[in-house]
């Protein structure tokens, strides 16, 4: 049971490739963010899924059926835009009420389901509000029971909540997701925000230069990147660049990493987060600290920057040159001022090991 | 910005000068015909002042009722048409490319450098027996013989449309530049086909921009004196001919101002109602 299937859709505007070859698999249910920076092909293709623009290759099926030349008024998906597109000659209850006027449904019957719709998106009794006197997030909940309206196979939003202001989008974020799961819809987010994508996504597809370059479940696209720019996109991460000395071990500026799943030899570029990374001051840790990279994935160097978050303390530590961000809680803070020298301390289990950038970066991970 | 009501003749100041030239090209010429408007004529030459309204009973009659209600649907119907033309053909003109937008809108404004005159005749040529386009039709065989198609009524709507068609389309074609093109998609994916789209989302979001482009048409049209007369019959003949008749050709100073005095609040009068009406929908 798939529900949709995009296999290798294109979206060329004469020379310039806006979307290459996306294929994706989106079972039934599923809550999916298409994730990227501006530019990435993301909102091409959720209009191409939505048959507002013409795929130049490729294919979409839905439920085995091919619907590449169903035009968008046929699809039966609801979408919502990222400048709402709400009539602005309809009322609220008008507005959510439009499809259903579309589809000849009586007036009674369309107010009936237009007030249970509201009742949905938690705004009762605002069905004669006129659009232009309902607040942000009030437009954004009648855009969502619009497009709701029709109990749609698909439901798509174009960075939906991008007009809201830093609190509302997070509880949006919250009701979205909770709405999703009691309807059960297939629902399809276009999203920068990598929070926004991490809270509400069942699988999160990351998306940059018209690739897509990995589609897992949102703690595996953070644990385990599949290359140098998911791994970075994705929250804050080290990179590190290595050369392979021997098996399972690679050197790195500031010291020697032991771990897994190394290339046999080469170049190797290695991921770590903050927050797995450890920080001892360079006196305190049991006589390890003077020989500098004398010990496995130690790393000697010197803090340049503390910044207290309130949740998390983050360190900048110089590494031979290098910057490594350390990430930890407060009541974990070990006691070191900016320009002492200190000892990175970086776990093997910590370490993704990526393909080498400007290597196979771009492929998709089998 | 000063949001507050004015106060001191100073911040009265950015109005004074468009208040001046209201009151010096509009307020006292209109003055002016409405006086003239009440004042005696002498027979065979000109009027004196007085205060005689027989100006105004003289269009009770059966005859100046008839042009009059002829002039303002001959009006209405080219505004109409306008906007029913206008409307579809800005729309898409707006969802051009840049570079085709610029050369139609160039296109369009190089016909307002045409004057009446030129329109007139060049609608008579082209509707006319000898060279018109009767001939077209007749060489390729949809025709017998050709035939003159002016003067008459379907002449003269042509060419007070083709008048009013380049100001219909500048005056929409601000607002529908501007409408957001995510209006018509968002339609498009709840159902409605792109035909649908367009009389449900389109020509309803923009039914203000609709009736002033429609009040601006047939004020426009209700001032056009010169086509009724190239392109039209006698009785196509609008107010607006009888007025630049009554003065030039009769001599009738104060009949003509009366006229013309009659005219401008019928115009105001229709204006003002339609403004009303369209409040009256928004709230």
């Amino acid at each position: 049971m798939s529900a949709l299937v995009l296999d290798g859709l294109t979206k060329r505007y004469g020379g310039f490739t806006a979307v290459h070859g996306a294929s994706l698999r989106i079972p039934h249910g599923q809550f999916v963010c298409l994730l990227g920076p501006s530019g990435c092909g993301k909102t091409t293709l959720l209009r191409m899924i939505a048959g507002l623009e013409e795929p130049s290759g490729g294919q979409l099926l839905i439920d085995d059926r091919d619907i590449t030349a169903t035009p968008a008024h046929k699809r039966d998906f609801g979408m919502v835009f990222q400048s709402l597109a709400l009539f602005p000659h309809l009322s609220a209850g008008e507005n959510i009420a439009y499809p259903l006027r579309i589809r000849g449904v009586p007036a009674d019957e369309r107010r009936r389901k237009a007030d249970s719709l509201l009742e949905l998106v938690r705004l009762p009794g605002m069905a004669d509000r006129p659009v232009s006197r309902l607040s942000g997030g009030q437009r954004q909940r009648v855009a969502i029971a619009r497009a709701l309206a029709l109990e749609p196979k698909l439901f798509l939003l174009d960075e939906p909540l991008s007009a809201l202001d830093a609190k509302l989008r997070e509880a949006m974020q919250i009701e979205l997701k909770q709405l999703q799961r009691r309807l059960g819809i297939t629902t399809i987010v276009v999203t920068h925000d990598q929070r926004e994508a991490m809270t509400m996504a069942d699988l999160v597809v990351v998306m940059s230069e018209g690739r897509i370059r990995q589609a897992a479940p949102p703690m595996e696209v953070y644990r385990r990147p599949a290359d140098a720019f998911v791994a970075d996109f994705i929250g804050m991460t080290n990179l590190l660049e290595g050369e392979v000395t021997a098996p399972g071990r690679a050197s790195v500026p500031g010291g020697e990493l032991v771990l897994d799943g190394l290339p046999p030899h080469g170049r190797a570029l290695l991921s770590v987060r903050p927050e797995e990374v450890l920080l001892h001051p360079a006196t305190a840790s049991g006589g390890q600290g003077s020989g500098q990279g004398a010990v496995a994935n130690r790393l000697a160097g010197t803090l340049s920057f503390v910044r207290d978050l309130g949740a998390s303390v983050e360190f900048r530590i110089d590494v031979s040159g290098r910057e490594i961000v350390a990430l930890t809680r407060p009541q974990d803070r070990p006691a070191v001022e900016p320009g002492a020298a200190v000892i990175v301390e970086i776990p093997a289990e910590a370490c993704v090991v990526l393909p080498p950038e400007g290597g196979t970066a771009g492929e998709r991970p089998s | 910005m000063i949001r507050r009501a004015p106060r001191s003749l100073g911040e009265h100041a950015p109005i004074l000068f468009p208040a001046l030239m209201l009151v010096v090209f509009f307020v006292i010429p209109f003055g002016l015909m409405i006086a003239v408007s009440v004042a005696r004529r002498i027979p065979g030459g000109f009027y004196e002042p007085d205060l005689v309204l027989a100006n105004y009973e003289r269009f009770l009659s059966a005859f100046f009722g008839g042009v009059l209600s002829f002039s303002l649907e001959l009006a209405a119907l080219v505004a109409v048409v306008a906007v029913g033309i206008g409307f579809p053909f800005t729309y898409r003109l707006a969802r051009l490319p840049r570079a085709a937008q610029v050369r139609w809108l160039v296109f369009l404004l190089s016909i307002l450098s045409l004057s009446e005159v030129i329109i007139g005749f060049a609608w008579s040529t082209l509707l006319s027996r000898t060279a018109g386009i009767t001939n077209l039709l007749v060489a390729v065989g949809l025709m017998a013989e050709p035939q003159s198609l002016s003067p008459s009524f379907g002449a003269l709507l042509a060419g007070m449309v083709y008048q009013a068609f380049p100001y219909t389309v500048l005056v929409l074609y601000p607002a529908l530049a501007r409408l957001d093109p995510a209006l018509v998609e968002a339609s498009r994916t709840l159902g409605a086909s792109p035909v649908k789209a367009f009389f449900t989302v389109v020509v309803p979001s923009q039914r203000n921009t609709i009736v002033a482009t429609l009040i601006m048409a047939f004020v426009f049209a209700l001032g056009c004196y010169l086509l009724p007369q190239l392109l039209g019959r006698p009785q196509h003949w609008t107010l607006s001919v009888l007025i630049t008749d009554q003065a030039i050709y009769q001599s009738n100073m104060p009949f003509a101002a009366a006229m013309a005095v009659f005219l401008v609040l019928v115009s105001l009068a229709l204006v003002g109602l339609s403004l009303l009406f369209g409040r009256k929908e928004e709230a």
